[in-house]
Protein backbone atom coordinates (compact mmCIF):
# COMPACT_ATOMS: atom_id res chain seq x y z
CA UNK A 1 0.00 0.00 0.00
CA UNK A 2 1.09 3.37 -1.25
CA UNK A 3 0.24 6.11 1.26
CA UNK A 4 0.61 9.87 1.07
CA UNK A 5 0.66 12.15 4.06
CA UNK A 6 -0.20 15.72 3.76
CA UNK A 7 1.59 17.67 6.41
CA UNK A 8 1.44 21.74 7.40
CA UNK A 9 4.12 23.56 9.00
CA UNK A 10 2.52 25.65 11.83
CA UNK A 11 3.43 27.71 14.98
CA UNK A 12 3.72 25.52 18.23
CA UNK A 13 0.83 25.45 19.85
CA UNK A 14 2.28 27.15 22.93
CA UNK A 15 3.39 30.27 20.83
CA UNK A 16 2.17 33.55 21.83
CA UNK A 17 0.89 35.00 18.75
CA UNK A 18 1.54 39.15 17.86
CA UNK A 19 0.33 40.70 14.89
CA UNK A 20 3.65 41.23 12.21
CA UNK A 21 4.42 44.91 10.87
CA UNK A 22 2.34 43.98 7.99
CA UNK A 23 -1.05 43.90 9.59
CA UNK A 24 -1.87 40.73 8.11
CA UNK A 25 0.16 37.89 8.95
CA UNK A 26 1.54 36.87 12.55
CA UNK A 27 4.95 37.81 13.48
CA UNK A 28 7.16 35.31 12.88
CA UNK A 29 10.36 36.17 15.10
CA UNK A 30 11.28 33.91 17.87
CA UNK A 31 8.55 30.95 16.69
CA UNK A 32 9.08 27.71 17.03
CA UNK A 33 7.11 25.31 14.32
CA UNK A 34 6.17 21.76 14.49
CA UNK A 35 4.18 19.51 12.06
CA UNK A 36 0.31 20.35 12.79
CA UNK A 37 -0.63 17.90 15.70
CA UNK A 38 -3.18 16.38 13.70
CA UNK A 39 -1.09 15.48 10.83
CA UNK A 40 1.23 13.31 13.50
CA UNK A 41 -2.03 11.40 13.40
CA UNK A 42 -1.69 10.79 9.63
CA UNK A 43 1.95 10.16 9.94
CA UNK A 44 1.41 7.45 12.57
CA UNK A 45 -1.42 6.02 11.28
CA UNK A 46 0.31 5.32 7.44
CA UNK A 47 3.53 3.97 9.15
CA UNK A 48 1.45 1.29 10.93
CA UNK A 49 -0.27 0.72 7.90
CA UNK A 50 2.92 -0.04 6.20
CA UNK A 51 4.58 -1.91 8.96
CA UNK A 52 1.49 -4.80 8.65
CA UNK A 53 0.83 -4.41 4.46
CA UNK A 54 4.37 -3.43 3.24
CA UNK A 55 4.34 -0.53 0.94
CA UNK A 56 5.56 3.05 1.02
CA UNK A 57 5.04 6.27 2.92
CA UNK A 58 5.79 10.08 1.28
CA UNK A 59 5.01 13.18 3.37
CA UNK A 60 4.27 16.30 1.41
CA UNK A 61 4.57 19.79 2.52
CA UNK A 62 3.46 23.14 0.42
CA UNK A 63 5.80 26.06 1.90
CA UNK A 64 8.53 28.22 1.68
CA UNK A 65 12.07 26.98 2.36
CA UNK A 66 12.13 27.02 5.92
CA UNK A 67 9.44 23.72 5.26
CA UNK A 68 12.38 21.54 5.12
CA UNK A 69 12.87 20.89 8.88
CA UNK A 70 8.92 19.55 9.00
CA UNK A 71 9.79 17.16 6.90
CA UNK A 72 13.27 15.99 8.43
CA UNK A 73 10.91 15.41 11.18
CA UNK A 74 8.57 13.31 9.44
CA UNK A 75 11.94 11.33 7.79
CA UNK A 76 13.15 11.38 11.63
CA UNK A 77 9.18 8.81 12.07
CA UNK A 78 10.59 6.56 9.45
CA UNK A 79 8.53 8.31 6.15
CA UNK A 80 10.32 6.72 3.02
CA UNK A 81 10.25 10.15 0.97
CA UNK A 82 9.51 13.59 1.89
CA UNK A 83 8.44 15.84 -0.60
CA UNK A 84 8.46 19.94 -0.94
CA UNK A 85 6.39 22.33 -3.00
CA UNK A 86 7.93 25.28 -2.97
CA UNK A 87 5.68 28.28 -2.24
CA UNK A 88 7.75 31.05 -1.23
CA UNK A 89 5.09 33.22 0.48
CA UNK A 90 1.57 31.99 2.48
CA UNK A 91 -1.04 31.53 -0.20
CA UNK A 92 -4.91 30.40 0.11
CA UNK A 93 -5.72 26.99 0.55
CA UNK A 94 -7.17 27.24 -2.92
CA UNK A 95 -3.30 26.97 -4.31
CA UNK A 96 -2.15 24.58 -1.56
CA UNK A 97 -5.25 22.00 -2.81
CA UNK A 98 -4.14 22.32 -6.40
CA UNK A 99 -0.81 21.27 -5.78
CA UNK A 100 -1.02 18.51 -3.28
CA UNK A 101 -3.84 17.13 -6.10
CA UNK A 102 -1.31 17.75 -8.60
CA UNK A 103 1.23 15.79 -6.41
CA UNK A 104 -1.28 12.87 -5.44
CA UNK A 105 -2.16 12.59 -9.26
CA UNK A 106 1.44 11.69 -10.42
CA UNK A 107 2.09 9.38 -7.26
CA UNK A 108 -1.30 7.84 -7.25
CA UNK A 109 -1.24 7.01 -3.69
CA UNK A 110 -3.86 4.12 -2.52
CA UNK A 111 -4.65 6.56 0.52
CA UNK A 112 -4.12 10.03 1.61
CA UNK A 113 -3.77 11.31 5.28
CA UNK A 114 -4.17 14.60 6.13
CA UNK A 115 -5.35 16.91 9.58
CA UNK A 116 -8.74 17.33 10.44
CA UNK A 117 -7.33 21.16 10.68
CA UNK A 118 -4.18 22.92 10.34
CA UNK A 119 -3.51 24.74 13.05
CA UNK A 120 -2.28 27.84 11.82
CA UNK A 121 -5.16 29.56 9.65
CA UNK A 122 -7.94 26.65 11.13
CA UNK A 123 -8.92 26.77 7.06
CA UNK A 124 -10.80 23.27 7.59
CA UNK A 125 -11.34 22.49 3.77
CA UNK A 126 -7.89 20.95 2.36
CA UNK A 127 -9.05 17.13 2.75
CA UNK A 128 -12.29 17.94 1.18
CA UNK A 129 -10.88 20.14 -1.79
CA UNK A 130 -7.95 17.66 -2.75
CA UNK A 131 -10.81 14.84 -3.01
CA UNK A 132 -12.50 17.04 -5.58
CA UNK A 133 -9.90 17.48 -7.28
CA UNK A 134 -8.68 13.87 -7.62
CA UNK A 135 -12.41 12.64 -8.31
CA UNK A 136 -11.99 11.02 -4.78
CA UNK A 137 -14.03 10.40 -1.83
CA UNK A 138 -13.05 11.38 1.72
CA UNK A 139 -13.81 11.31 5.29
CA UNK A 140 -13.73 13.90 7.66
CA UNK A 141 -12.48 14.00 11.35
CA UNK A 142 -11.64 10.27 12.28
CA UNK A 143 -10.65 8.80 15.39
CA UNK A 144 -10.47 5.00 13.84
CA UNK A 145 -9.92 3.82 10.62
CA UNK A 146 -10.09 -0.15 9.72
CA UNK A 147 -8.89 -1.21 6.46
CA UNK A 148 -10.20 -4.30 5.48
CA UNK A 149 -10.01 -5.72 0.86
CA UNK A 150 -9.86 -1.98 -0.48
CA UNK A 151 -12.48 -0.70 1.70
CA UNK A 152 -12.14 1.56 4.48
CA UNK A 153 -14.34 1.91 7.45
CA UNK A 154 -14.01 5.43 9.31
CA UNK A 155 -15.23 6.18 12.41
CA UNK A 156 -15.90 10.58 12.43
CA UNK A 157 -17.09 12.48 15.37
CA UNK A 158 -20.15 14.41 14.29
CA UNK A 159 -22.64 16.36 16.39
CA UNK A 160 -24.01 13.85 19.19
CA UNK A 161 -21.65 10.56 18.24
CA UNK A 162 -20.04 9.02 16.10
CA UNK A 163 -20.89 8.36 12.12
CA UNK A 164 -19.50 5.26 10.54
CA UNK A 165 -18.71 5.99 7.24
CA UNK A 166 -17.78 3.16 4.46
CA UNK A 167 -15.55 4.06 1.68
CA UNK A 168 -13.77 2.92 -1.24
CA UNK A 169 -10.00 3.15 -1.28
CA UNK A 170 -8.37 5.18 -2.73
CA UNK A 171 -9.48 7.96 -0.30
CA UNK A 172 -8.44 11.04 1.71
CA UNK A 173 -8.82 10.60 5.67
CA UNK A 174 -8.49 13.67 7.58
CA UNK A 175 -7.71 12.28 10.88
CA UNK A 176 -8.50 13.35 14.42
CA UNK A 177 -6.94 12.54 18.17
CA UNK A 178 -7.93 9.23 19.16
CA UNK A 179 -7.37 7.70 15.83
CA UNK A 180 -3.57 6.71 17.36
CA UNK A 181 -0.33 7.94 19.54
CA UNK A 182 2.11 9.25 17.40
CA UNK A 183 5.58 8.16 17.84
CA UNK A 184 8.43 9.96 19.06
CA UNK A 185 11.30 10.23 16.69
CA UNK A 186 14.27 8.07 18.04
CA UNK A 187 17.51 9.96 18.26
CA UNK A 188 19.54 7.36 15.78
CA UNK A 189 16.70 8.34 13.33
CA UNK A 190 16.74 11.92 13.67
CA UNK A 191 20.71 11.77 12.79
CA UNK A 192 20.12 9.58 9.75
CA UNK A 193 17.33 11.91 8.80
CA UNK A 194 19.64 14.79 8.59
CA UNK A 195 21.05 13.37 5.32
CA UNK A 196 17.99 11.68 3.68
CA UNK A 197 17.12 13.31 0.18
CA UNK A 198 14.53 16.19 0.08
CA UNK A 199 12.68 15.98 -3.45
CA UNK A 200 12.06 19.73 -4.25
CA UNK A 201 9.57 20.82 -6.56
CA UNK A 202 8.17 23.98 -8.47
CA UNK A 203 4.67 24.61 -7.51
CA UNK A 204 1.75 25.44 -10.31
CA UNK A 205 0.55 28.54 -9.85
CA UNK A 206 -3.49 29.63 -9.12
CA UNK A 207 -5.40 32.60 -8.99
CA UNK A 208 -5.77 33.91 -5.64
CA UNK A 209 -9.57 33.11 -4.47
CA UNK A 210 -9.33 34.08 -1.14
CA UNK A 211 -7.21 38.07 -0.10
CA UNK A 212 -6.41 37.99 3.69
CA UNK A 213 -7.11 41.59 4.83
CA UNK A 214 -6.19 42.16 7.96
CA UNK A 215 -5.28 40.81 11.07
CA UNK A 216 -6.46 41.74 14.44
CA UNK A 217 -5.75 39.81 18.57
CA UNK A 218 -9.55 39.78 19.62
CA UNK A 219 -10.00 41.76 22.63
CA UNK A 220 -13.34 40.72 23.77
CA UNK A 221 -13.71 42.77 27.05
CA UNK A 222 -14.79 40.28 29.40
CA UNK A 223 -16.11 41.61 32.83
CA UNK A 224 -13.78 39.85 34.92
CA UNK A 225 -15.63 39.94 37.86
CA UNK A 226 -13.69 37.95 40.67
CA UNK A 227 -16.01 37.15 44.14
CA UNK A 228 -14.82 34.96 47.12
CA UNK A 229 -16.09 31.43 47.79
CA UNK A 230 -18.49 31.87 50.50
CA UNK A 231 -22.17 31.52 50.28
CA UNK A 232 -22.64 35.00 50.39
CA UNK A 233 -20.48 35.39 46.79
CA UNK A 234 -21.98 32.01 45.48
CA UNK A 235 -25.31 33.85 45.54
CA UNK A 236 -23.91 36.76 44.06
CA UNK A 237 -23.02 34.96 41.08
CA UNK A 238 -26.37 33.27 40.55
CA UNK A 239 -27.95 36.91 40.94
CA UNK A 240 -25.22 37.95 38.50
CA UNK A 241 -25.78 35.34 36.07
CA UNK A 242 -29.02 36.01 36.42
CA UNK A 243 -29.87 39.75 36.34
CA UNK A 244 -26.99 41.24 35.18
CA UNK A 245 -25.63 38.47 32.32
CA UNK A 246 -29.77 37.58 31.83
CA UNK A 247 -28.81 33.85 31.49
CA UNK A 248 -30.39 31.96 33.75
CA UNK B 1 -23.99 39.33 -6.69
CA UNK B 2 -26.83 38.07 -7.84
CA UNK B 3 -28.43 35.28 -5.16
CA UNK B 4 -27.62 33.62 -1.39
CA UNK B 5 -28.02 29.82 -1.06
CA UNK B 6 -28.32 28.86 2.67
CA UNK B 7 -27.78 24.69 3.05
CA UNK B 8 -30.56 23.41 5.48
CA UNK B 9 -30.45 20.55 7.37
CA UNK B 10 -33.45 19.09 9.17
CA UNK B 11 -33.76 17.30 11.96
CA UNK B 12 -36.77 15.61 13.24
CA UNK B 13 -40.04 17.57 12.36
CA UNK B 14 -37.83 20.97 12.14
CA UNK B 15 -34.29 22.24 11.52
CA UNK B 16 -31.18 22.25 13.25
CA UNK B 17 -30.61 25.64 15.03
CA UNK B 18 -27.71 26.16 12.87
CA UNK B 19 -30.08 26.20 9.93
CA UNK B 20 -31.51 29.00 11.48
CA UNK B 21 -28.59 30.74 12.51
CA UNK B 22 -27.48 30.91 8.89
CA UNK B 23 -30.81 31.89 8.07
CA UNK B 24 -30.43 35.15 9.88
CA UNK B 25 -27.29 35.93 8.67
CA UNK B 26 -28.59 35.37 4.76
CA UNK B 27 -31.12 37.51 5.71
CA UNK B 28 -28.87 40.26 7.25
CA UNK B 29 -26.92 39.86 3.72
CA UNK B 30 -29.72 40.14 1.78
CA UNK B 31 -31.11 43.36 3.54
CA UNK B 32 -27.48 45.19 2.95
CA UNK B 33 -26.87 43.79 -0.44
CA UNK B 34 -30.97 44.15 -1.76
CA UNK B 35 -30.45 40.40 -2.95
CA UNK B 36 -32.90 37.50 -2.99
CA UNK B 37 -31.55 34.50 -0.39
CA UNK B 38 -33.45 31.05 -0.40
CA UNK B 39 -32.86 27.89 1.47
CA UNK B 40 -31.39 24.69 0.07
CA UNK B 41 -32.06 21.13 1.44
CA UNK B 42 -32.10 17.35 0.86
CA UNK B 43 -34.70 15.43 0.90
CA UNK B 44 -36.31 18.13 3.06
CA UNK B 45 -39.82 16.80 4.92
CA UNK B 46 -43.10 19.25 4.51
CA UNK B 47 -42.55 20.88 8.35
CA UNK B 48 -38.43 20.84 7.99
CA UNK B 49 -39.32 23.05 5.05
CA UNK B 50 -41.89 24.60 6.97
CA UNK B 51 -39.43 25.47 9.83
CA UNK B 52 -37.89 28.66 7.31
CA UNK B 53 -41.01 30.86 7.25
CA UNK B 54 -40.56 32.17 11.34
CA UNK B 55 -37.18 33.30 10.26
CA UNK B 56 -37.81 35.29 7.54
CA UNK B 57 -37.19 32.08 4.55
CA UNK B 58 -39.75 32.50 1.63
CA UNK B 59 -38.03 30.39 -0.84
CA UNK B 60 -36.58 26.64 -0.32
CA UNK B 61 -35.64 24.40 -3.31
CA UNK B 62 -35.96 21.15 -2.07
CA UNK B 63 -33.33 18.37 -3.58
CA UNK B 64 -35.08 15.16 -3.65
CA UNK B 65 -33.36 11.79 -4.36
CA UNK B 66 -33.82 7.74 -3.39
CA UNK B 67 -30.22 7.37 -3.23
CA UNK B 68 -29.50 10.01 -0.21
CA UNK B 69 -31.89 7.80 2.21
CA UNK B 70 -28.11 6.98 3.36
CA UNK B 71 -26.59 9.82 3.20
CA UNK B 72 -22.79 10.58 1.06
CA UNK B 73 -20.91 13.42 1.02
CA UNK B 74 -19.58 13.22 -2.43
CA UNK B 75 -23.32 12.67 -3.27
CA UNK B 76 -24.50 15.60 -1.13
CA UNK B 77 -22.18 18.21 -2.51
CA UNK B 78 -22.92 17.19 -6.71
CA UNK B 79 -26.59 17.83 -5.67
CA UNK B 80 -25.95 20.96 -4.44
CA UNK B 81 -23.21 21.74 -6.86
CA UNK B 82 -26.58 21.36 -9.16
CA UNK B 83 -29.11 23.57 -7.33
CA UNK B 84 -26.02 26.11 -7.45
CA UNK B 85 -25.66 26.17 -11.05
CA UNK B 86 -29.67 25.82 -11.72
CA UNK B 87 -30.15 28.66 -9.51
CA UNK B 88 -26.94 31.13 -10.66
CA UNK B 89 -26.73 31.76 -7.09
CA UNK B 90 -23.59 33.11 -6.01
CA UNK B 91 -23.04 33.43 -1.98
CA UNK B 92 -23.32 30.24 -0.64
CA UNK B 93 -23.73 29.99 3.18
CA UNK B 94 -23.17 26.79 5.49
CA UNK B 95 -22.69 26.02 8.72
CA UNK B 96 -19.34 25.01 10.29
CA UNK B 97 -20.99 21.68 12.00
CA UNK B 98 -19.62 18.48 11.11
CA UNK B 99 -21.62 18.36 7.70
CA UNK B 100 -21.18 21.63 6.70
CA UNK B 101 -17.44 21.62 7.35
CA UNK B 102 -17.14 18.13 4.94
CA UNK B 103 -19.31 19.96 2.17
CA UNK B 104 -19.04 23.73 1.69
CA UNK B 105 -15.32 22.86 1.02
CA UNK B 106 -16.19 20.32 -2.19
CA UNK B 107 -18.70 22.50 -3.34
CA UNK B 108 -16.23 25.28 -3.03
CA UNK B 109 -13.81 23.14 -5.13
CA UNK B 110 -16.44 22.21 -7.93
CA UNK B 111 -17.51 25.78 -7.74
CA UNK B 112 -13.47 26.35 -8.47
CA UNK B 113 -15.00 29.35 -5.70
CA UNK B 114 -12.62 30.49 -3.08
CA UNK B 115 -13.93 29.69 0.94
CA UNK B 116 -13.90 30.96 3.90
CA UNK B 117 -14.72 28.20 7.10
CA UNK B 118 -16.03 28.93 10.22
CA UNK B 119 -16.98 33.26 10.39
CA UNK B 120 -17.87 34.56 13.29
CA UNK B 121 -19.04 37.62 11.45
CA UNK B 122 -19.71 38.34 7.61
CA UNK B 123 -20.26 41.91 7.17
CA UNK B 124 -20.84 43.98 4.03
CA UNK B 125 -18.66 46.44 2.68
CA UNK B 126 -18.67 48.58 -0.53
CA UNK B 127 -20.51 46.00 -2.25
CA UNK B 128 -18.44 43.13 -0.84
CA UNK B 129 -18.70 40.48 1.61
CA UNK B 130 -15.85 40.70 4.33
CA UNK B 131 -15.58 37.53 6.74
CA UNK B 132 -14.29 37.56 10.16
CA UNK B 133 -12.40 34.14 10.95
CA UNK B 134 -10.86 33.25 14.22
CA UNK B 135 -6.96 32.01 13.49
CA UNK B 136 -4.06 30.19 15.27
CA UNK B 137 -6.89 28.47 17.17
CA UNK B 138 -8.48 32.05 18.31
CA UNK B 139 -4.97 33.73 19.24
CA UNK B 140 -5.62 35.66 16.71
CA UNK B 141 -8.80 36.85 14.17
CA UNK B 142 -8.67 37.70 10.42
CA UNK B 143 -10.81 39.75 7.82
CA UNK B 144 -10.48 37.76 4.30
CA UNK B 145 -12.31 38.41 1.21
CA UNK B 146 -13.10 35.82 -1.51
CA UNK B 147 -12.08 36.69 -5.21
CA UNK B 148 -13.97 34.61 -7.11
CA UNK B 149 -17.57 35.45 -8.54
CA UNK B 150 -18.90 32.54 -6.74
CA UNK B 151 -18.53 32.25 -2.94
CA UNK B 152 -18.43 30.15 -0.21
CA UNK B 153 -18.46 30.64 3.67
CA UNK B 154 -19.32 28.13 6.70
CA UNK B 155 -20.52 29.66 9.90
CA UNK B 156 -19.47 28.91 13.25
CA UNK B 157 -22.17 27.44 15.47
CA UNK B 158 -23.96 29.70 18.10
CA UNK B 159 -22.16 33.23 17.05
CA UNK B 160 -24.76 34.12 14.77
CA UNK B 161 -28.05 35.04 15.97
CA UNK B 162 -31.10 32.73 14.86
CA UNK B 163 -34.14 35.47 14.54
CA UNK B 164 -37.79 34.92 14.23
CA UNK B 165 -39.56 37.28 11.85
CA UNK B 166 -42.89 39.20 12.92
CA UNK B 167 -45.75 38.08 10.74
CA UNK B 168 -46.60 34.83 8.48
CA UNK B 169 -44.76 34.23 5.37
CA UNK B 170 -45.58 32.27 2.40
CA UNK B 171 -43.50 29.49 1.49
CA UNK B 172 -42.86 28.78 -2.06
CA UNK B 173 -41.20 25.16 -2.25
CA UNK B 174 -39.31 24.04 -5.60
CA UNK B 175 -38.83 20.07 -5.74
CA UNK B 176 -35.70 19.44 -7.57
CA UNK B 177 -34.71 16.29 -9.48
CA UNK B 178 -30.93 16.14 -9.06
CA UNK B 179 -28.87 13.78 -11.34
CA UNK B 180 -27.40 11.36 -9.36
CA UNK B 181 -26.15 7.60 -9.92
CA UNK B 182 -24.78 5.14 -7.76
CA UNK B 183 -21.50 5.76 -8.93
CA UNK B 184 -21.47 9.33 -6.84
CA UNK B 185 -21.80 7.44 -3.54
CA UNK B 186 -18.15 6.94 -3.12
CA UNK B 187 -18.45 7.42 0.90
CA UNK B 188 -21.57 6.79 2.83
CA UNK B 189 -23.33 6.78 6.05
CA UNK B 190 -23.67 3.24 7.35
CA UNK B 191 -24.34 3.94 11.14
CA UNK B 192 -24.76 6.57 13.78
CA UNK B 193 -23.45 6.28 17.38
CA UNK B 194 -25.37 7.97 19.68
CA UNK B 195 -23.71 9.19 23.03
CA UNK B 196 -26.60 7.55 24.71
CA UNK B 197 -28.65 10.12 27.02
CA UNK B 198 -25.92 12.67 26.92
CA UNK B 199 -25.93 15.80 25.73
CA UNK B 200 -22.91 17.14 23.29
CA UNK B 201 -20.98 19.91 23.94
CA UNK B 202 -21.53 21.39 20.59
CA UNK B 203 -25.20 21.53 20.91
CA UNK B 204 -25.20 22.30 24.60
CA UNK B 205 -26.39 26.17 25.36
CA UNK B 206 -24.48 25.55 29.06
CA UNK B 207 -21.62 24.08 28.81
CA UNK B 208 -20.06 22.82 32.60
CA UNK B 209 -16.07 21.77 32.44
CA UNK B 210 -13.68 19.92 34.81
CA UNK B 211 -10.14 20.07 34.76
CA UNK B 212 -7.39 18.32 36.27
CA UNK B 213 -8.85 19.95 39.69
CA UNK B 214 -11.40 17.56 39.83
CA UNK B 215 -8.93 15.41 40.81
CA UNK B 216 -10.91 12.04 40.26
CA UNK B 217 -13.25 10.31 38.33
CA UNK B 218 -15.06 9.77 41.03
CA UNK B 219 -15.42 13.58 41.86
CA UNK B 220 -16.89 13.99 38.14
CA UNK B 221 -20.82 13.98 39.27
CA UNK B 222 -20.50 17.22 40.76
CA UNK B 223 -19.66 18.68 37.48
CA UNK B 224 -22.87 16.48 35.98
CA UNK B 225 -24.87 17.83 38.80
CA UNK B 226 -24.06 21.63 38.28
CA UNK B 227 -24.56 20.66 34.13
CA UNK B 228 -27.95 19.33 34.81
CA UNK B 229 -28.77 22.23 36.88
CA UNK B 230 -28.42 24.74 34.03
CA UNK B 231 -29.71 21.36 30.72
CA UNK B 232 -26.30 22.26 29.95
CA UNK B 233 -23.60 19.23 28.77
CA UNK B 234 -20.31 17.91 29.92
CA UNK B 235 -17.22 19.33 28.99
CA UNK B 236 -13.19 18.50 30.38
CA UNK B 237 -9.89 19.89 29.55
CA UNK B 238 -7.37 17.57 27.62
CA UNK B 239 -5.85 16.53 31.23
CA UNK B 240 -8.94 14.82 32.05
CA UNK B 241 -9.50 12.82 29.30
CA UNK B 242 -5.46 12.12 29.27
CA UNK B 243 -6.45 10.93 32.59
CA UNK B 244 -9.17 8.22 31.01
CA UNK B 245 -11.66 9.95 33.24
CA UNK B 246 -13.51 11.19 30.15
CA UNK B 247 -13.95 10.13 26.88
CA UNK B 248 -12.45 12.46 24.28
CA UNK B 249 -16.07 13.49 22.54
CA UNK B 250 -16.12 15.79 25.56
CA UNK B 251 -12.74 17.48 25.35
CA UNK B 252 -12.80 21.06 24.91
CA UNK B 253 -9.59 23.06 22.95
CA UNK B 254 -7.80 23.00 20.41
CA UNK B 255 -7.48 19.17 19.37
CA UNK B 256 -10.86 18.72 21.09
CA UNK B 257 -14.22 20.59 19.97
CA UNK B 258 -14.78 24.14 19.34
CA UNK B 259 -17.40 25.53 21.22
CA UNK B 260 -19.49 28.58 21.88
CA UNK B 261 -22.29 28.97 24.27
CA UNK B 262 -24.32 30.90 25.80
CA UNK B 263 -22.24 29.97 29.35
CA UNK B 264 -19.09 28.36 30.08
CA UNK B 265 -18.45 27.46 32.83
CA UNK B 266 -15.18 26.09 33.87
CA UNK B 267 -14.41 24.05 37.45
CA UNK B 268 -10.81 23.40 38.16
CA UNK B 269 -9.17 24.52 34.87
CA UNK B 270 -6.02 26.64 34.98
CA UNK B 271 -7.41 27.83 30.95
CA UNK B 272 -3.91 27.02 29.26
CA UNK B 273 -4.11 28.45 25.60
CA UNK B 274 -5.12 25.43 23.79
CA UNK B 275 -8.32 25.14 26.10
CA UNK B 276 -9.07 29.22 25.78
CA UNK B 277 -9.20 28.48 21.85
CA UNK B 278 -11.76 25.70 22.57
CA UNK B 279 -14.17 27.98 24.29
CA UNK B 280 -12.93 31.84 24.02
CA UNK B 281 -16.03 33.21 21.46
CA UNK B 282 -18.10 31.88 24.17
CA UNK B 283 -20.81 34.41 25.31
CA UNK B 284 -20.41 34.62 29.21
CA UNK B 285 -17.35 32.65 30.69
CA UNK B 286 -17.49 31.69 34.51
CA UNK B 287 -14.36 30.45 36.31
CA UNK B 288 -14.14 28.44 39.93
CA UNK B 289 -10.50 27.98 40.45
CA UNK B 290 -8.55 28.01 44.07
CA UNK B 291 -5.64 29.87 42.35
CA UNK B 292 -6.24 33.33 42.36
CA UNK B 293 -3.78 33.49 39.25
CA UNK B 294 -5.07 31.01 37.14
CA UNK B 295 -4.63 31.98 33.66
CA UNK B 296 -8.78 31.16 33.28
CA UNK B 297 -9.62 34.02 35.40
CA UNK B 298 -7.83 36.80 32.83
CA UNK B 299 -10.72 35.48 30.25
CA UNK B 300 -13.66 35.51 32.49
CA UNK B 301 -16.77 37.10 33.17
CA UNK B 302 -17.36 36.16 36.43
CA UNK B 303 -14.83 34.22 38.85
CA UNK B 304 -15.04 32.48 42.04
CA UNK B 305 -11.76 31.80 43.68
CA UNK B 306 -12.11 29.00 45.55
CA UNK B 307 -12.14 24.96 45.98
CA UNK B 308 -14.32 23.90 43.87
CA UNK B 309 -15.36 21.13 46.03
CA UNK B 310 -16.90 23.16 48.52
CA UNK B 311 -18.29 25.78 45.61
CA UNK B 312 -19.66 23.13 42.89
CA UNK B 313 -22.31 21.91 45.22
CA UNK B 314 -23.58 25.19 46.82
CA UNK B 315 -23.75 26.99 42.85
CA UNK B 316 -25.63 23.89 41.98
CA UNK B 317 -28.50 24.16 44.56
CA UNK B 318 -28.49 27.84 43.85
CA UNK B 319 -29.52 27.39 40.46
CA UNK B 320 -31.59 24.37 40.83
CA UNK B 321 -33.70 26.28 42.85
CA UNK B 322 -33.80 29.55 39.81
CA UNK B 323 -34.20 26.81 36.95
CA UNK B 324 -36.04 24.52 38.95
CA UNK B 325 -34.15 21.84 37.00
C1 LIG C 1 -0.71 20.20 21.03
C2 LIG C 1 -1.50 20.40 22.28
C3 LIG C 1 -2.88 20.38 22.21
C4 LIG C 1 -3.65 20.56 23.36
N1 LIG C 1 -5.02 20.56 23.24
C5 LIG C 1 -5.77 20.77 24.34
C6 LIG C 1 -7.19 20.78 24.27
O1 LIG C 1 -7.81 20.56 23.21
N2 LIG C 1 -7.90 21.02 25.39
C7 LIG C 1 -7.30 21.24 26.61
O2 LIG C 1 -8.01 21.47 27.61
N3 LIG C 1 -5.96 21.22 26.70
C8 LIG C 1 -5.18 20.98 25.62
N4 LIG C 1 -3.83 20.91 25.76
C9 LIG C 1 -3.26 20.84 27.12
C10 LIG C 1 -3.10 22.18 27.82
O3 LIG C 1 -1.84 22.71 27.50
C11 LIG C 1 -3.18 21.98 29.35
O4 LIG C 1 -2.20 21.06 29.74
C12 LIG C 1 -4.53 21.50 29.85
O5 LIG C 1 -5.57 22.29 29.32
C13 LIG C 1 -4.56 21.57 31.36
O6 LIG C 1 -5.75 21.05 31.84
P1 LIG C 1 -6.31 21.56 33.24
O7 LIG C 1 -6.55 23.01 33.21
O8 LIG C 1 -7.46 20.68 33.59
O9 LIG C 1 -5.16 21.15 34.26
P2 LIG C 1 -4.12 22.06 35.02
O10 LIG C 1 -3.41 22.98 34.14
O11 LIG C 1 -3.32 21.13 35.87
O12 LIG C 1 -5.02 22.96 35.95
C14 LIG C 1 -5.76 22.49 37.05
C15 LIG C 1 -6.35 23.71 37.73
O13 LIG C 1 -7.22 23.29 38.76
C16 LIG C 1 -7.07 24.15 39.86
N5 LIG C 1 -7.49 23.41 41.05
C17 LIG C 1 -6.88 22.34 41.63
N6 LIG C 1 -7.61 21.91 42.68
C18 LIG C 1 -8.69 22.71 42.78
C19 LIG C 1 -9.80 22.78 43.66
N7 LIG C 1 -9.95 21.90 44.66
N8 LIG C 1 -10.70 23.76 43.45
C20 LIG C 1 -10.57 24.64 42.46
N9 LIG C 1 -9.55 24.62 41.58
C21 LIG C 1 -8.62 23.67 41.74
C22 LIG C 1 -5.60 24.53 39.87
O14 LIG C 1 -5.43 25.78 40.52
C23 LIG C 1 -5.31 24.62 38.36
O15 LIG C 1 -5.48 25.94 37.88
C24 LIG C 1 -3.04 20.75 24.62
C25 LIG C 1 -1.64 20.77 24.70
C26 LIG C 1 -0.87 20.60 23.55
C27 LIG C 1 0.62 20.64 23.68
N1 LIG D 1 0.77 23.78 3.15
C1 LIG D 1 0.36 22.50 3.30
N2 LIG D 1 1.12 21.47 2.86
C2 LIG D 1 0.71 20.18 3.00
N3 LIG D 1 -0.43 19.84 3.57
C3 LIG D 1 -1.23 20.82 4.04
C4 LIG D 1 -0.90 22.19 3.92
N4 LIG D 1 -1.90 22.93 4.46
C5 LIG D 1 -2.81 22.05 4.90
N5 LIG D 1 -2.43 20.77 4.64
C6 LIG D 1 -3.13 19.53 4.99
O1 LIG D 1 -4.52 19.78 5.09
C7 LIG D 1 -4.98 19.55 6.42
C8 LIG D 1 -6.10 20.49 6.75
O2 LIG D 1 -5.66 21.82 6.64
P1 LIG D 1 -6.60 23.08 6.47
O3 LIG D 1 -7.71 22.70 5.58
O4 LIG D 1 -5.71 24.12 5.92
O5 LIG D 1 -7.08 23.44 7.87
C9 LIG D 1 -3.73 19.68 7.26
O6 LIG D 1 -3.86 19.04 8.50
C10 LIG D 1 -2.68 19.04 6.35
O7 LIG D 1 -2.78 17.63 6.39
Amino acid sequence: MNILVCISRVPDTATRILVGPDGKTIDTQGIKYVISPYDEYGIEEALRLKEKNGGTVTAVTVGNESSTDILRTALAMCVDKAVHIKADEKKDSFFVAKNLAEYAKEMNPDLIFMGRQSVDYDSLQMPSMVSEFLGLPSVSVVSKLTIVDGKATAERDVEGGKEIVEVSLPCIISCQKGLNEPRYPKLPDIMKAKSKPIEAREAIQTEEKVTVMSMAIPSKQRIGKLLGDGDGDVEELVRLLHEEAKII
Amino acid sequence: MNKILVFLEGQGTTLKRTSLEAISAARTLASATGIPYAGMIINGTKEQVKAVGDYGMADVINAKHELMETYSSTAAAKILHQVIQSENADIILFSANAKGLELAPRVAAKLEAGYIGDCVALEVKDGNIIANKPVYAGKSQITAMVNSEKKVFSLRPNVFTATKVEGSITITTKDYAPSLSEDDRKAFVTAMMKNEGKMDVLEADTIVSGGRGIKGTENYNLIENLASAFGGAVGASRAVVDAGWRPHSEQVGQTGKTVSPTLYVACGISGAVQHLAGMSTSKVIVAINKDKDAPIFKVCDYGIVGDLFNVVPKLTEKVKALTGK
